[in-house]
């Protein structure tokens, strides 16, 4: 359903009249979106259609902007005092009898924490998702309490903010953003927001932009000053409260919500790796978390146990909703990497050629917190089910947020008794299978436009030569040097990759690795010596699942995890030679 | 005595509300034991509670000593003792749940697939070591870690004895000293032999089940929740293979439970 599908009408306040929009089923919760500057209602189209095959969505053009009418005079009609009146007058146009669920974007979140604040609204609110827009009392509180104790870090979020904030002071010149906006900044807006905030091209900004964009230039003028020299010191949240902050906002600052706990005592914090205009960039993403959020805040509401919102695991508040595919989930590192994701709260798909483990690993995931999960039973070296899977996938569970490829096997012997049934087989499943991987749900993350990561497992032997490994080397190798190409490639979409180099971690690899050149027996018993070497330095799993999360959110390139991998890292770069004299040693097995 | 030991987890069990520490459960366990008579211990009443009963970021023997950690809503505990009565020793670990946590019922259920493999595998006379690492295999498939890798000696089982009565029973460390002794002259009797009276993954652990009493403790660990049962398994040298080896008693809470589970 397209914004044009909505149907408006109008509602009269204060001496202006406002467009209003409603989508969906007017029986469900309503959903209420409130946009930015310089928007109008039409920033939500993408997120307002996909709430609508769940919610009422209400969006109206806030006055002087879109089809709504401006105030006169200008001055002083922009006061968040009259904003709120509007919010009061179109929540009991579209929904009398029961409170509405509140979404804002930049000034329609900076207004939303008003409304969301002050007494005469309390009961309308069912729930507020903030997104880009900080309350401009709290941001008062910030400032002041940075300028009374001037800390080295203090002073340092002063100042970044204080940068951040440039566009603030230029709003409060007279008459020069009038005139850019309806002239050549207006014009140039849409490319600017194409080039710097990666938005995709389409029906959006709307014809209206200048008239908007010079309008709402006195919701900073009316409110701004005043606000941040005397803040209310009363403006706490009657409602439960979702903060999604976005990491790479040019304009807003993440320190600016580190005490938000004490204004809003119901909170839920997410973050995306994404710029300002999330609205249009992430829609999917938004419309997962603010359905998640009031659902569970309707489900309280009509006396329901509420669902535990929050996921315990330390990123639960990035890969909450999120699906992530993880290959080779039956056992060792995939597993633990699994199990990681799902105590962040995502949902979870287990591929693996093992259908009892890949099952077993979806089960524990769905108990220590994923919000769904899936096992799904296939080789990663054979393209065709490769390919059916991912279809699967999208069709059924969506497109994949995260991608895991972790799936590989060991082969160890030196080069003269590697035989080429040997190589294809390790190639096939350690380089063929990320290749696929990448090719296939890479493909589908870029045709969606709305970021996402790829995390490839190498390994430390991809950069620390070894007479004993040579094919197993060579195919992580491979593995490392892609990763390291498609993370340019895909820098652009915003689809982070990363190449994780565990090192040597007490995983099941030991005990399945091929060891060529000997006979069954000798390999039986080198497999069990491998095992048993690997189950003395028994590093876990778990640690290196960790650094698969830190590695996404802070879209690391290449993570070598253990001591020892990092060491052979170290040497790679400055002292190659000696891991070359360390490479001709044999290994004790 | 082993159903001694068993009724005094289940009574303090019964007892632990939130707000309980660890060294409170250990001092119920104990006063519990000793208003029945028990003076004499192979080890002092153990528990952990939380996330130490996955024995998280244990380091040293002293993290295994019962601490100040207060019992919460949905928690996991174990207790874990070894009373001595009448020269008689027993040693059960008892793992409970303040609360509904499916993931502890999910792994306490899956314990029983453990009992089963250990007594199998003991009937069939393969090595200690070679069981321990087939329990650990079943662990790692069942996806989870093997916490009884940080006992001292990654031991899952230990050997054990009469003990001789005595007046005065002092304790060393936590072990009760006449144990301790027995533990050792077995030990240096076993080196001579071929034999340990320690079940581990080491080499000394490289041969067949010494006929004898086992105290057997399989432990579970998944993130920040473990749970083990420990019970006493009689192997003799008996060329029936029912009779070789048996646990000396099915009526204990855990096998209680699933058989409860399954008719269920």
């Amino acid at each position: 359903m397209r914004i044009e599908e909505a149907t408006e009408r109008w509602v009269r306040t204060g001496g202006v009249e406002l467009c209003v929009a409603e989508m969906g089923d007017t029986a469900r919760p309503t959903v209420l979106l409130v946009h930015g500057y310089p928007d109008s209602k039409e920033v939500w189209a993408e997120v307002a259609s996909r709430l609508a095959e769940h919610f009422h969505v209400v969006l109206y053009d806030v006055r002087g902007h879109g089809r709504s009418t401006a105030p006169q005079p200008l001055r002083g009609g922009f006061t968040l005092e009259k904003l709120t009146d509007d919010f009061l007058a179109v929540a009991d146009a579209v929904s009398p009898d029961r409170p509405v669920h509140l979404v804002g974007h930049d000034w329609g979140s900076v207004q939303s924490w008003e409304f969301v604040t002050v007494r005469r609204t309390e009961g309308r609110i069912a729930s507020f998702t903030s997104m880009s827009g900080p309350s401009l009392d709290h941001f008062g509180h910030w400032i002041k309490k940075r300028m009374v104790r001037p800390t080295p870090r203090a002073a340092a979020q002063l100042l970044g903010q204080g940068a951040k904030s440039w566009y603030v002071y230029m709003m409060h010149t007279p008459v020069l953003p009038e005139l850019a906006w309806r002239g050549p900044l207006g014009r140039q807006w849409p490319r600017i927001l194409q080039r710097v905030e990666k938005m995709p091209a389409g029906d959006y900004p709307t014809a209206s932009l200048p008239r908007d964009a010079a309008h709402g230039a006195w919701l900073y003028r009316d409110n701004i000053r005043a606000r941040l020299r005397r803040p209310r010191a009363d403006a706490y949240a009657h409602a439960p409260v979702q903060l999604i902050t976005p990491t790479g906002d040019a304009f807003l600052s993440e320190r600016l919500y580190d005490e938000l706990e004490q204004w809003a005592p119901q909170l839920v914090r997410r973050s995306l790796p994404a710029k300002h205009w999330v609205p249009r960039t992430r829609p999917d993403q938004l419309a997962s978390w603010i359905t998640d959020f009031v659902t569970a805040n309707e489900d309280t509401a009509a006396g329901v146990a509420p669902r535990d919102t929050v996921a315990g695991g330390p990123y639960a508040d990035r890969f909450a909703g999120q699906l992530v595919l993880v290959t080779g989930a039956a056992g060792g590192i995939g597993r633990a990497t699994a199990y990681a994701f799902a105590e962040a709260g995502a949902r979870i798909v287990a591929v693996d050629r093992d259908a009892e483990g890949a099952a077993r690993t979806a089960e524990m995931a769905r108990l220590i917190g994923a919000q769904k999960s899936w096992a799904e039973t296939v080789d990663v070296s054979d393209e065709q089910a490769m390919e059916k899977l991912a279809e699967k996938v999208a069709t059924e569970y969506g497109i994949v947020d995260v991608l895991v490829n972790n799936a590989g096997i060991g082969l160890s012997g030196s080069f003269l008794d590697t035989t080429s049934e040997d190589w294809k087989k390790v190639l096939d499943v350690n380089l063929w299978g990320v290749i696929h991987g990448c090719r296939l749900f890479g493909r589908q993350m870029a045709d969606r436009g709305q970021g996402g990561h790829i995390v490839n497992t190498a390994s430390a032997a991809a950069y620390q030569p070894s007479r004993a490994l040579p094919a197993y080397s060579t195919s992580k190798a491979a593995v490392l040097m892609l990763s390291e190409c498609l993370r340019a490639e895909f820098a652009g979409r915003g689809i982070g990759v990363s190449a994780i180099c565990p090192g040597l971690v007490n995983t099941g690899i030991t005990s399945t690795a091929r060891f060529a050149g000997v006979s069954a027996d000798e390999e039986k018993l080198k497999q069990r010596k491998t095992a048993r070497l690997y189950g003395m330095r028994n590093y876990p799993p778990e640690k290196v699942a960790d650094a698969v999360l830190k590695a996404v959110v802070r879209n690391q390139a290449v993570v070598p995890v253990t001591p020892e991998a990092r060491g052979a890292h170290f040497l790679s770069r400055f002292a190659p030679k000696a891991l070359r004299a360390i490479a001709r040693l044999e290994p004790p097995l | 005595m082993q159903r001694l030991a068993y009724a005094c987890a289940e009574a303090v069990a019964a007892q632990l509300k939130p707000g309980v520490t660890e060294r409170e459960a250990a001092r119920m366990q104990r006063a519990w034991l000793r208003e029945r008579g028990v003076n004499d211990w192979f080890h002092l009443p153990f528990a952990w509670f939380g996330d130490r009963t996955a024995f998280v970021n244990f380091r040293v023997p002293l993290q295994f000593f019962p601490t100040n950690r207060r019992l919460e809503a949905g928690m996991p505990f174990i207790l874990d003792m070894a009373p001595v009565y009448k020269g008689f020793t027993a040693d059960i670990g008892y793992s409970g749940c303040l609360g509904l946590n499916p993931v502890h019922d999910k792994l306490l259920a899956d314990l029983e697939a453990h009992r089963e493999l250990i007594l199998r595998e003991v009937r069939e006379r393969r090595s200690l070591r070679e069981i321990y690492e087939d329990v650990e295999r079943l662990m790692t498939r069942q996806g989870y870690a093997n916490r009884h890798r940080a006992y001292p000696f990654g031991v899952i089982a230990h050997k054990v004895d009469r003990v001789k009565e005595r007046r005065w029973s002092p304790h060393l460390l936590g072990f009760g000293t006449q144990s301790l002794k027995g533990l050792a002259s077995d030990a240096l009797h076993g080196h001579r032999d071929g034999w340990s009276p320690l079940w581990s993954p080491y080499t000394f652990s490289d041969h067949p089940p010494r006929p004898g009493l086992w105290a057997v403790e399989p432990h579970l660990g998944f993130r920040g929740t473990g749970v083990k049962f420990e019970e006493i398994l009689v192997v003799t040298d008996s060329r029936d293979p029912e009779q070789s080896a048996f646990w000396l008693d099915d009526d204990v809470p855990h096998v209680r439970r699933w058989a409860e589970e399954k008719s269920a």
